[in-house]
């Protein structure tokens, strides 16, 4: 084998110019070239205790799939990835992999971390370009377990459990599958194409997939196991925005992330001529410091707006979100204002004409300044107003995104079935088993808004577990 | 896809569809909504329920052609097929220990209020309807209400048929003459919903009004619905679309409400013109 290549940085992601793409909805990043992949594998050390795999949520033989790569066989490298991972060409793009396996990269104590998202995602790409192998389609085991939810833990634990021969529902409330792969994530990090072609894949090993059915409202779970269903997995992910409950919330212009991006995402407002409208604001504000906030700003950019800000309370050490869309969005000419934090959203009032068509729009938010207290609850440094620090942002659109809370329409349906204080599904950490017999659940419905890794995670370990409560009663 | 199985015109801008939905059927009450797509791509609208035929699986929709998907659905035909349809979403209209009420309908709403006014009076309720158009040709339903009511009331704002007047006006005068109704329940233009609120205030009867904000996914996901109700934020999907009157922040609704007015003009002009020329 090749002598390892020793240098100290990680061969740089092939990307749009940033002001290029700023204007576009295509895909901020290109892809290694086989050779850049290759250069790339060779930094890895192939470690024998491999920490990079105890990073991983999902424990991808990590060091494996790299191996592969060095050798030029990717379709190898995917088959080891296969092994853990049901939806690599997702992974590769939005895992936040510098908590993760990269985190532990040993070439990281002196230098970058071999780029393992970056490989992922080569490797996924290649095989979706060029792999020509027919699905196989499994024997059928004749049991049936319905899935609730086709987002990253339902897709995933239905993938697996239709690889071990059940046959699988996929219940969609929404009119296409994905769930926030579809509906979140904007096409310029996430092709909604690759996530077409994930759900093509498990309609090919036999899964049925079937759109506007809302579990809690048009069928039941009690009603999926009347139906003959053995098992039901719940990832009916995280639900209900939060505001900030602060005066001009109403405001027209005043949207939450979860509808700004669904009505660009889903909806495909960003078109010329949409069915669904989005206000094309000149000046807007983002809330929030997470992937979705990140999101969010970048498609306000990409709609037309010439000034986009990120106000988030804390500093950036503490910005939640993925390390690289932080990049992009500065790159981009995001304005951060961070140790800043919204009390007021302002609205215009002509007090002479009522029906003025001005009237009740955003004029501005107006923040105050913060410092970093003692630690919270979270280890987090708690952030502090400083008084009389107040300043306007004129912006004429307001973008919330400081998360959600879950959505009560299947624990108000379902007896017997436990949540949490804070609403999320109670389940047993090591199989996803809620308090209802035959009833799993994992992803955001579980844990409030997470990543997709953790949502694969759980769906993973809830698939096997199905299997063997299947199993055990047979 | 989901068949259209009935169609029926029922005034210039009014429009009657059954639309195959068997599982919708199955469930969908009085104040449920669903949400309909007619094509790929489509706008996503939500729609109240006006009725259900359990044996046939077919779920009845009422819509006014006021924008651009409205109008495309309008064009659709007995046989035709939409997109998507799903539902029942949210909570159906309470009716437990309602022995007498007022079911108040303004235009279009009146679609909405009579599956309502059916619901009661099909559990013994004494129902006195009101209900109130722009003129007479505007007028629907009349024969559904009739049938379902132990005293129906109309009214239209140029008086070219039943009484001239706004629906509050009976209201207030039944109120006065001490009519004591369990429940006022008012479904229509959010500004006439306000002034039946505000109708029913002095009198302290208990007043239900059903909002119809804007929405995309209608299951809790995109918070597009919000409302304030008690000082709170509400969402229309999953804690509605029925609130209680004296709670509800109408001035904001109708605000909130105005937000795309110029797109659906647009969007309605598109759709019109885009009729006109394939004609």
């Amino acid at each position: 084998m090749a002598k390892p290549n020793m240098s100290l940085k990680k061969n740089p992601m092939p990307s749009q110019e940033p002001l290029v793409r700023a204007r576009n909805f295509e895909e901020v990043t290109l892809g290694y070239s086989a050779e850049t992949a290759i250069d790339e594998a060779q930094r890895c050390l192939h470690c024998k205790n491999a920490p990079c795999i105890q990073g991983c949520p999902v424990n991808i033989h990590i060091p494996d799939f790299i191996d592969k790569i060095k050798e030029g066989d990717f379709d190898g490298a995917y088959k080891v990835i296969s092994l853990s991972s049901s939806l690599p060409a997702v992974c590769g793009r939005v895992c936040p992999q510098e908590s993760q396996c990269e985190s532990k990269c040993v070439r990281g104590i002196k230098g970058d971390p071999v780029g393992i998202g970056r490989l992922e995602r080569f490797v996924a790409d290649y095989h979706n370009n060029n792999s020509k192998a027919e699905t196989e389609v499994p024997k059928s085991n004749g049991h049936r377990v319905a899935v609730v939810g086709s987002g990253p833990s339902g897709l995933t634990c239905a993938g697996d459990l239709a690889k071990l021969g059940y046959k699988v529902t996929v219940y969609e409330a929404l009119h296409l599958a994905g769930g926030v792969l579809v509906y979140g994530i904007p096409e310029f990090r996430l092709p909604k194409k690759i996530v077409q072609k994930e759900v093509d894949e498990l309609k090919k090993l036999g899964v049925d997939v079937e759109t506007n059915v809302v579990i809690g409202k048009t069928l039941t779970i009690d009603e999926l196991f009347e139906d003959g269903f053995e098992a039901v997995f719940v990832g009916s992910g995280a639900g209900l925005p939060r505001f900030m409950g602060i005066p001009g919330e109403s405001l027209k212009g005043v949207y939450s992330a979860n509808e700004f991006l669904t009505r660009n995402n889903l909806m495909k407002a960003y078109k010329d001529n949409p069915t669904t409208p989005i206000l094309k604001a000149q000046k807007v504000a983002v809330v929030g410091g997470g992937n979705v906030a990140m999101d969010a700003a970048r498609t306000a950019l990409r709609l037309g707006a010439e000034k986009v800000y990120i106000v988030y309370r804390r500093s950036l050490e503490e910005l939640p979100a993925r390390k690289e869309e932080v990049e992009h969005a500065m790159e981009e000419g995001i304005d951060f204002r961070l140790l800043q934090n919204p009390v007021e959203i302002m609205g215009y009032n002509n007090p002479d004409d009522r029906r003025d068509p001005k009237n009740g729009f955003v004029t501005g938010i107006k923040v105050i300044k913060m410092e970093l207290g003692e630690p919270d609850a979270s280890g987090r440094r708690r952030p502090v107003e400083i008084p009389g620090s107040e300043e306007v942002l004129p912006v004429d659109c307001v973008v919330i995104s400081i998360g959600t809370s879950p959505n009560p329409l299947i624990k108000d349906t379902t007896a017997g079935l436990e949540v949490n204080k804070h609403g999320g599904i109670i389940v047993e950490e090591e199989t996803g088993k809620t308090t209802k017999e035959g009833v799993y659940a994992g992803g955001d419905a579980v844990t409030g808004a997470a990543t997709v890794i953790l949502a694969m995670g759980a769906g993973k370990t809830a698939a096997k577990a199905i299997d063997e409560y299947i199993k055990s009663k047979n | 896809m989901y068949k259209i199985v009935k169609k029926r015109v029922l005034n210039p801008t009014v429009t009657l569809m059954e639309i195959e939905a068997p599982l919708v059927a199955r469930k969908a009450q009085a104040g449920q909504f669903i949400i309909l797509r007619v094509d790929e791509d489509g706008e996503r609208i939500p729609l109240t329920v006006a009725g259900c035929n359990r044996e046939r699986g077919s779920v009845r929709i009422i819509f006014q052609v006021v924008g651009g998907t409205t109008e495309l659905l309008n064009h659709k035909e007995e046989g035709d097929y939409i997109s998507d349809f799903v539902g029942p979403l949210g909570k159906a209209t309470e009716t437990e220990g309602i022995k007498k009420v007022c079911v108040v309908g303004g235009g279009v709403g009146c679609a909405i209020a009579l599956p309502v006014a059916e619901k009661f009076h099909e559990l013994g309720a004494e129902v006195h309807s009101i209900v109130g158009f722009r003129n007479k040709d505007l007028v629907i339903l009349e024969d559904e209400f009739k049938a379902a009511s132990t005293k129906l009331t109309i009214m239209t704002d140029d008086g070219s048929y039943g009484t001239k007047g706004l629906v509050t006006e009976p209201l207030k005068a039944a109120l006065e003459s001490g009519e004591n109704f369990d429940e006022v329940i008012a479904i229509g233009p959010v500004v006439m919903m306000k002034f039946v609120v505000a109708t029913c205030k002095p009198f302290g009867v208990k007043t239900v009004v059903s909002m119809n904000p804007i929405m995309i996914d209608g299951t809790g996901m995109c918070g597009g619905c919000r409302l304030t109700v008690g000082g709170k934020t509400k969402f229309a999907c999953v804690d509605g679309p029925d609130f209680d009157g004296y709670e509800v922040d109408f001035d904001e609704a109708m605000l909130r409400g105005t937000m795309y007015r110029d797109f659906e003009r647009h969007a309605y002009e598109d759709a019109c013109n885009l009729f006109k020329k394939g004609e």
